[in-house]
């Protein structure tokens, strides 16, 4: 295989959480990001999911330099971002973008289309004045909006086509990787389908690498070509998309597969479910050994030891659970 | 006699941008301990047409054009605000999409619990404080005791929806309307939150409608499906008819868009165009500048509701026709 376009290694990000006013100290440490290892290949999309609170927004935001990294290494294209100057960082933002859940809030109400994507061309100076016109209709055409809407706002679209001139923004700089976080949540099933289309042929076609975000499984399956698996700032369990939804192995990953709603009436009546019980843990505050210890049913003594590393089974894939072997079979059940 | 009638229901909106149409001719019914689920897209009506059911549309601008909602007997739309009032909060409950902005901030949440018992039954607050304890364990709060004097914000978002129901039920109702309950959380918690509504609905023997635009939440929780377009219910059906025989172009079409139906790696099937502007309505049938197999008589004749078989109905004037 060839080196991947996107490396990261035991990445950590952690907030120091303060005190008191006058006599401020730390009293704690949220671990949003908690040790994570990945590798996007070129052309690759990968989807990352877990509940709200397991870190998979503020992965991307790391990823992206906008918050810090307590520690590890993030090598994009062979440059070490975690290790970067300002002015390194701020080139290699070019060659990775992002697409937020919100295009209702990720677009700026009083620029136009065309001052929206004609930004981060002269930002980053990637063409002459003259032409960044043409460019701008080029990027429009790509993403499915007609060029004569370039001088309107963003209220006179609807969200789906706000959302096609953010992936059009992501896509001025002629990026390497895209980060998409939930970019379909706040859309209707509908539109849903045209953003997730869209996607699908600019990575085809752009041979981009893409980061898929969201809590939908069913959305993530459809588009990934491998998913990672998010709980409480680390990755449980990591593999092909179609392993890891339909024969899923970590116990946390079969009890998020079993919680889909199926659109199958008799299915979805006859099939067995696993109901987690309570909220996940406070990051602020993990259980010790495994983080998922607590709501898991096959959890034991030696559970609550030693944090499990996330370690590869015999199809490829890599799970973070020390008895997988032993809860073997069953599929979701 | 059915518990909920609602017949010709109309609510227009008049903004300066003309009259906005969001339910326009709503009729449905609904049997004791019926649970019923209104599916649709943003803006096809479902919220509306469950706020004029409980008085919460705003008038003005809103407006009730026409139409009846009867509950076991009493007309809601037109009967004296204090018999309204004695229905609504009583026997009839509804729960919102966002826990967070429809319980009150400020106020802990036994005060917000025991609000409905000490309005409409009348009981002392320590009668009423006993019932809602109760209540909180019912809907699976721990230690509910203590948990009942604590504030909104100290709740994760899957314990205040549970609080949130707790509120709503603790009048024993015997028809609760759910606005998208689940749409804010996560997919565990939305498995519990389900899991919940089904067990209180077996225990109290209550009606409810479920108001959702997720086509697998239906399909698991609901006896029947009105599935609603711009303002109209354009086909209705047990669940069952609608998931493995649905026969109007717009639920068939929204069932293919499903990412979960369509094999890996396909192109999605998608609905070209954007649903219509409500204060514009096309002529005709509102689905027909987007429906794939619309003639010019779909855009000339608006189609009526029908039945095509005991119990399923549909709105579209081809399939009536025996042409789809």
């Amino acid at each position: 295989m060839s080196d991947p376009i996107l490396e990261l290694k035991n990445v950590k990000t952690h907030f120091p959480v303060h005190r008191g006013l006058v006599f401020r100290r730390q009293v704690g440490t949220v671990k949003a990001v908690d040790g994570v290892s990945l590798a996007v290949q070129q052309g690759e999309v990968l989807g990352l999911v877990g509940e709200s609170g397991c870190g998979k927004s503020t992965l991307a935001r790391t990823i992206l330099q906008l918050v810090p990294a307590t520690e590890g290494t993030i090598v994009l294209a062979g440059r070490n971002l975690t290790a970067a100057s300002a002015a390194e960082v701020k080139a290699s933002r070019r060659a990775l973008q992002m697409v937020f859940q919100d295009p209702y809030a990720s677009l700026n109400p009083r620029m136009t289309v065309f001052a929206a994507l004609a930004e981060p061309m002269l930002v980053h100076k990637i063409c002459a004045r003259a032409e960044v016109a043409g460019r701008v209709a080029e990027l429009m055409k790509k993403v499915g909006l007609a060029p004569r809407f370039m001088k309107k706002y963003p209220h006179e679209f609807s969200g789906g086509q706000r959302q096609r001139i953010a992936v059009a923004r992501a896509l001025a700089l002629q990026p390497k990787v895209i980060i998409a976080d939930e970019p379909v949540s706040a859309l209707d099933v509908s539109v849903q389908a045209q953003i997730l289309n869209l996607l699908a042929q600019l990575v085809r076609e752009m041979d981009l690498s893409l980061i898929f975000i969201a809590h939908d499984l069913s959305v993530v399956k459809h588009i990934s070509d491998r998913i990672a698996v998010m709980y409480l700032g680390k990755i449980v369990e990591l593999g092909r998309a179609a392993d890891v939804i339909e024969r899923p192995r970590h116990p946390y990953t079969r009890a998020l597969v079993s919680a889909i709603p199926t659109p199958d009436p008799d299915a979805e009546r006859a099939r067995h479910r696993i109901v987690l019980a309570g909220d996940p843990p406070s990051p602020l505050n993990p259980p010790a050994g495994c983080a998922f210890h607590p709501r898991c049913r096959y959890a034991e003594e030696k559970c609550k030891a030693a944090v499990p590393p996330l370690e590869r089974i015999a199809d490829g894939r890599e799970v973070a659970c020390i008895r997988v072997e032993e809860i073997a079979g069953g599929g979701t059940a | 006699m059915p518990l909920l009638a609602v017949n010709d229901l109309r609510t227009y909106f008049h903004t300066r941008n003309g009259v906005h149409r969001a339910v326009d001719g709503v009729s449905f019914a609904l049997e004791k301990g019926e649970t019923v689920g209104i599916v649709g897209e943003s803006g096809s009506g479902k919220s509306v047409t469950c706020y004029s059911i409980m008085g919460l549309v705003p008038q003005p601008p809103g407006r009730i054009e026409s139409g009846t909602a009867m509950f076991d007997g009493i007309d809601l739309l037109r009967c004296p605000p204090r018999v309204a009032r004695s229905i609504r909060g009583r026997r009839l409950a509804m729960i919102f999409q966002d826990p967070m902005t429809s319980l009150n901030p400020y106020l802990r949440i036994s005060e917000q619990l025991i609000e409905p018992l000490i309005i409409h039954e009348k009981i002392s607050k320590a009668a009423a404080l006993r019932r809602g304890q109760e209540m909180l364990e019912a809907v699976g709060i721990n230690d509910a005791a203590k948990r009942l004097h604590h504030y909104p914000h100290e709740f994760s978002g899957g314990m205040r929806q549970r609080v949130m129901i707790a509120t709503a039920l603790i009048t024993r109702p015997e028809l609760l309307i759910a606005d998208e309950p689940t749409t804010a959380l996560d997919v565990t918690v939305q498995a519990q939150i389900l899991e919940l509504i089904r067990r209180l609905q077996r225990e109290f023997g209550m009606a409810v409608i479920f108001i959702t635009h997720d086509l697998g939440v239906v399909s698991g929780l609901c006896d029947r499906v009105l599935v609603m377009y711009a303002g109209r219910i354009v086909e209705s059906g047990d669940v069952r008819t609608i998931f493995y025989q649905p026969r109007h172009p717009y639920t068939r079409a929204l069932q293919r868009s499903i990412p979960s139906t369509q094999p890996k790696g396909a192109e999605l099937f998608t609905i070209p165009g954007l649903p219509p502007d409500l204060s514009r309505l096309p002529a005709g049938c509102a689905f027909a500048p987007r429906c794939e197999s619309a003639t010019d008589l779909c855009r000339r004749q608006d189609p009526a509701l029908r039945e095509l078989a005991p119990g399923h109905a549909t709105a579209c004037l081809r399939v009536q026709a025996g042409e789809i």
